[in-house]
């Protein structure tokens, strides 16, 4: 049987083991990023779009990352027309945030678009992972 | 120690470095778990048996513009659920409901909202709007499962309607 001290271990192992997927993962989009002109990414740039507000002309809604996600990620967010719960994005909270790139990739498809009613620029994608990464 | 067949066949695949886009082909199990994990993250596994086939084609041709929402998916993705969905809607099986979705259901409409079928409208048509629209913990009859608790596993009996903050459904 496991002691209770092996498997603390191994759970702060696995902790440590997606914490670090999560930045190779973050690292090789922001890379891309940059070789397909991004410059310097900014934790603080990314904060304040996260919370900014684009107004939706379809809807005459305001919307932003925090509509579904909330202001503060390591809580729970909600869909804004389902209701359906959404888990924490902090990867401090949820230790498979930021870990595949498809999912990235698709969620930053997808919420653009329904957010700002464009894609979203690899410098804003930059920004926005720098600040989720550090939560 | 016992090594089922499939575990021996991926081993084999592995050690030899076979790619693994040559994929066995999946079963329908495989393609309800891609539908689940691609569409449950937004809202609750709609049972695929409560839709015509033509619809589920439909809403997978749109998804662009989902309801509102970009549900934009690679065309892989989009051809394994359309498959699933098609394989398993309303015209796929004989059942009770099945049936009376159908009959209710004009042959030239195309419906994208369960809960737009005449046959489930006329389901709920008793139910008082507090009950749903009025209902801040159900708002909605897209929200199945806030009353219908099994939903997801296909089971719409009233036994197992629990309507949130009023309880028991007796018909």
């Amino acid at each position: 049987m496991l002691s209770l001290r092996k498997l603390f271990i191994a759970v702060i192992g696995l902790n440590t083991s997606s914490a670090v997927l999560a930045s190779t993962t973050v690292e090789q989009l922001l890379q891309e990023y940059q070789a397909q002109g991004a410059s310097q990414f900014s934790t603080e740039s990314g904060k304040i779009f996260w919370n900014q507000k684009f107004y939706s002309s379809g809807t005459h809604q305001q919307r932003s990352c925090s509509s579904c996600h909330t202001a503060n990620l390591r809580q729970y967010g909600k869909h804004a027309t389902t209701g359906k719960e959404i888990k924490p994005l902090a990867p401090s909270v949820m230790s498979k945030r930021l870990t595949n790139p498809k999912k990235i990739r698709k969620w930053f498809r997808r919420n653009c678009i329904w957010t700002l009613g464009r894609e979203c620029t690899n410098q804003e994608k930059g920004n926005v992972l720098m600040y989720l990464k550090g939560l | 120690m016992k090594i089922s067949q499939n575990k021996l066949i991926y081993l084999f695949a592995t050690l030899f470095n076979i790619s693994s886009t040559q994929a066995a082909p999946m079963n329908n199990d495989d393609k309800q778990s891609v539908y689940k994990e691609e569409c449950t993250s937004c809202h609750m596994a709609y049972p695929a048996r409560l839709l015509p086939a033509r619809s589920w084609q439909k809403i997978m041709n749109t998804l662009d513009d989902h309801f509102g929402d970009n549900a934009s998916l690679d065309p892989t993705t989009i051809k394994t659920i359309t498959q699933y969905l098609q394989d398993n809607s309303a015209d796929s099986r004989h059942s009770q409901h099945t049936n009376k979705i159908l009959r209710y259901l004009p042959q030239n409409s195309t419906p994208l909202r369960i809960s737009e079928l005449p046959y489930i409208r006329h389901k709920h048509d008793e139910i008082p709007s507090r009950y749903i629209k009025a209902n801040p913990r159900v708002k909605s009859m897209s929200n199945c499962v806030a009353c219908h608790k099994a939903a997801e596993r296909g089971l719409f009996d009233d036994d197992n309607v629990r309507i949130p903050g009023y309880g028991r459904w007796e018909d």
